[in-house]
Parts: structure tokens; sequence; C-alpha cells
């Protein structure tokens, strides 16, 4: 039998002229040497030679920038092309990449409990990070079917198989069913101990829409959180700002202050007075601003708020707030009212944001010399374990430790 | 004080770091442009391992004689030491925060002798 002359794809490797061989066919056929063709729009993918281009950036620091953060989809010249690790000046990310891990339990749950172990944390309450910004994605769809997908795998491959570890998982917010169903489905799952706001979302949390979700996690003893994060590309506020430390100062702390306001004014505390929130990574500073601003404004407008049934300042203080990133440069003096305001002793929660830049150590509250030996306690898992339901679960390296030295001491 | 032996001379490349334990006290020996520097390894925000993160020249902003904006610039001749933590930064000169003054590395003299370097702890 004559060989017949033929290509096999599943091992030839990609060459433009064989791509294009049709192409070549008919420039012949129709003997386009015979005139000349000029194509005012071509393409190539410059970003295969960004490691060229960024040479020629002229400015040093944006130059170094560009090396760290690259080109692509989260890169320099993104929307949230931020440069959190301030260009290779925090190197924990790139580092812990390469961290080798046993093949079991699970990576995250291993890479988890060593920080957890070093700071001495028994118990933490796990967020994702790029997902901060789902929120921000155009396509809805897209955040509900990533939303759960990580949720679902969050609860099967890590929240199941470690007691240490809780999370309140992700709420896909413009797609308010999503949410309702999103705590009937993972509400009582082992390791679920509330669902989360992610604040950057253009809804307004009073919205009738969510009003029995709120309710499905208030009926099942749930806490609601709202975790702030920025935004930069795409919105008109944030795009006035030009350096990432502008956007993070004020992004996390606007949108929950924008949420806090939002439900106060719409009397949630009155409609769901057994639902407990939780307002993290804002920092402190935010909450005797927003008190006194929302208090003043109330003395006056309280026809337009009258479910309000007490000042709002009353009503914060029976939230609860996270620590990080707790604003502690030479200003004891405001830190120590700033307690006293949001009766920091039982309602403020001890957050480190491990591994991220802000991160803050259990030390930020253990040496804080205005608060008694209760207080501290309470701040740094005391309350945590009220506001969240937390059963007793404690770290074993602490237990080997302690074990010591009730040996010792015996 | 002591003199404890940090390493040979050269044992420490250009642009290097050894953390050396001296009782209980971690000591970074950092070489740069030609001479070593050592610095308590411990950062005065919230302790961490101060010596062990990056060193960064200083950044400028560039401002022209009409006060717009040019660009941002290295001043190489103040490299800082950056912590690995939160990105606290150091004069490499003289351990002094480059935000506030009052705040400082807890410095060690170098001494270079017979080819070793020696810190006096």
């Amino acid at each position: 039998m004559d060989t017949v002359n033929y290509r096999d794809l599943a091992v030839e490797s990609f060459d433009t002229k064989t791509l294009l061989s049709h192409a070549a066919q008919q420039a012949a056929q129709r003997r386009y040497e015979d005139f000349l063709i000029v194509d005012v729009d071509a393409h190539h993918y410059e970003t295969d030679s960004f490691a060229e281009i960024i040479g020629y950036i002229e400015d040093p620091i944006m130059r170094e920038q560009a090396q760290y953060q690259g080109f692509g989809r989260t890169g320099i010249a993104s929307g949230p092309g931020s440069y959190q690790n301030l260009a290779g000046r925090v190197g924990r990310y790139p580092g812990v990449q390469k961290e080798k891990t046993p093949p079991t339990p699970h990576r995250d749950i291993t890479l988890t409990k060593r920080w957890m172990d070093a700071m001495g944390i028994d118990i933490a309450c796990m967020f994702p990070t790029p997902m901060l910004q789902l929120g921000t994605c155009p396509r809805i769809d897209v955040e509900t079917a990533l939303a759960r997908a990580y949720n679902r795998w969050l609860v099967e491959n890590v929240l199941a198989h470690e007691p240490r570890l809780h999370s309140t998982l992700y709420l896909p917010m413009r797609d308010p069913e999503a949410c309702y169903k999103m705590v009937q489905d993972f509400g009582d799952k082992k390791g679920v101990i509330g669902f989360t706001v992610v604040s950057p979302v253009k809804t307004g949390v009073y919205d009738n829409v969510y009003a029995k979700t709120w309710r499905a996690i208030e009926e099942r003893n749930l806490t609601l959180v709202f975790h702030g994060a920025y935004t930069w590309g795409g919105d008109q506020q944030a795009e006035l700002c030009n350096r990432f430390m502008a956007v993070h100062a004020l992004g996390f702390t606007w949108f929950n202050i924008l949420h806090m306001t939002n439900w106060l004014c719409n009397g949630m505390p009155e409609r769901f007075p057994n639902l407990r929130t939780v307002w993290i990574e804002s920092g402190l500073a935010w909450i005797p601003f927003l008190m006194q601003r929302l208090d003043n404004e109330w003395m006056m407008r309280s026809s337009e708020v009258p479910l309000l049934k007490k000042k709002p300042s009353d009503y914060m203080r029976e939230m609860y707030y996270s620590t990080q990133p707790m604003e502690m440069v030479n200003n004891r003096e405001a830190l120590e009212l700033t307690f006293k305001m949001i009766n920091a002793e039982t309602q403020l929660l001890y957050s480190s944001d491990y591994p991220h830049w802000d991160m803050d150590l259990p030390s930020t509250i253990y040496d804080l010399p205005f608060l008694s030996e209760q207080a501290k306690r309470n701040i740094l898992g005391g309350n945590a374990k009220r506001a969240f339901n937390l059963g007793p679960v404690v770290s074993e390296v602490k237990s080997r430790r302690l074990a010591e030295r009730n040996n010792a001491n015996a | 004080m002591s003199e404890v032996l940090v390493c040979k001379d050269g044992e420490i490349v250009e642009g290097g770091v050894r953390v050396i334990t001296a009782g209980e006290v971690e000591i970074g020996v950092i070489r740069h442009g030609g001479k070593y520097y050592a610095y308590r390894n411990h950062c005065p925000h919230q302790g961490g391992p101060v010596c062990e993160g990056v060193r960064m020249p200083a950044v400028l902003d560039i401002i022209a004689p009409d006060r717009t904006f040019l660009q941002q610039d290295y001043d190489k001749n103040d490299m800082h030491i950056v912590c690995p933590w939160h990105a606290y930064e150091f004069h490499l000169e003289d351990g002094v925060n480059v935000c506030d003054k009052r705040i400082r590395l807890q410095k060690f003299n170098v001494v270079e002798k017979n080819g070793a370097v020696y810190v006096n702890v």
C-alpha cells in the first residue's frame, strides 16, 4: 500500500506557517504579488517580551514594581494592580510558595497551623485573599459559581479535617438567591461559624432581598461578618488615588463605614436583634469617628430612622470588631479611649491577618499597658469564643507546653 | 563585653547576611559595599527578624523647580534595612528608623582583624 502524505496533530508542534497554509494558498491563487497589501491593524503579544520591555521603563522604582508584579492579569497595569508586598520588601508571599509540606493533610492545613503554632494561636477563622475583589467581577454568574466552588472546597477539604480551622463563608452578594442557598447548603457544615459580606460590593446590605438570608443566619445562631477590602480600577473614587497606600488606607475602612451606616440607618439591629455582626479588617480608628458622626446626625434626624430606639453608637457598642490593623503609632491615649468607646473588653476580637503585609501578632494586644489581664484574655480569645460560639479546641503545641509546665511544677 | 567571631573575611558575600547567636541575642551581620554592619535581629515594631529582610535604597520623589512631580528614584547612598514582617525601614548606616528617629535598631561594633570578622557583644 502506498504511504499517504499525512500530519499527526498529536505530535506536531505549533507552527504559524502551517496554521496559515490555506491563507498562503489564497495569496498564491489570487496573485497578491501583483499589488501592494497593507494591514493597518495587526497585533503581537508584547507580554511575551515584557521582561525586555521593563528594562526600558525610565523610572527605576516603577521599573522594579513592574518587574515584581509582571504585566498579566493582576500585573502593574491591571485594575487591581496593587503592589501590596512593596515590590519585594515583604517577601513571604513568593517564599511560602516554595515551602515544603507533607502530602497529607491538605497543604493549606499544614501551612496555616505552622504560623498559628508559631504565634500561639489555637483557632483561626480563614478568609480568602484575591476573592476579596470577586464582587467587582462584571460577570455575576462567575462570582456565584466561584463562591460556591470555594465554599464547598473549603468545607470538604479543610474545615472537615481540622477542628482548629473555621470560616465564615463567602456570600455572592449580587445574587441574593444564591446567598440564601449558600446559608441553607453550608450553614450546618463542620467549621462554618457564619457568613461574610466582602465589603466592596455595590449593593445595599439593607435591601429586602437579603432579609431571608440574614434571618437564616440568625436562626442558625451563626454570625454575619463584614470583611473590609479595597477596590482600585473601576471605582471612581479609588481611581483618584495613585499610590497603593492611599487605596488601602481608605478602601479597607471606607466600605465598612458605608455598610455600617446603612445597617444602622435601616434599623437592621432592631429587625434582626439576635444576629451578631463582626466588622473585620478596618482597624479601630474609624469606629469612634462614625459613632460621633452618626449620633450627631441622629439627634437631628431621628424621624428619618424611626426603627432606632437608641443612639447609633449604642448599637455599635453591641457589635464586634476585629483588631487588625490596629493603629498604634504614638497614640496610646487615643487607643485607650477607642477601647473604652467600643467596649473592647467584651466586643473586640484579636485578628492577625497573617500572612498579609500589615499583620499583627497577639503581642499587639498582650503588651498594651492599659488592659487588665482579663481584658487581654477576652480580646485574644474569650470574646471570639462568645461571638462565634466556638468549642473548646486548643493547639496541640500549647497543650504539650502546658503539660510540661504542670509536670515541672508537680 | 566579649568579642564574638562571626566569620573569616570574605565568607559573607557582598550583599549577604549572617545571623549569629551570642548568648540569648541574635545578631545580623550584613556586608554591604565592602563594609560590615551588625544589628540585633529584632525589629522594635513587633519583634520581626529585621536583618533577614532585603536591603533597598531610599526612594525619593523627584520634584521639579516648578513643584510638579517628575518621577521617583533611588538614593543609592542611603541603603535601608527592610524588616520582612511589615517593611519597617532603617538606615543601614546607623540603624535609625526612616520615619521616626526615636526608633532604632540595637547596633554592635564590628571589628575586622587577622582576616576575621568579630562583633563586640
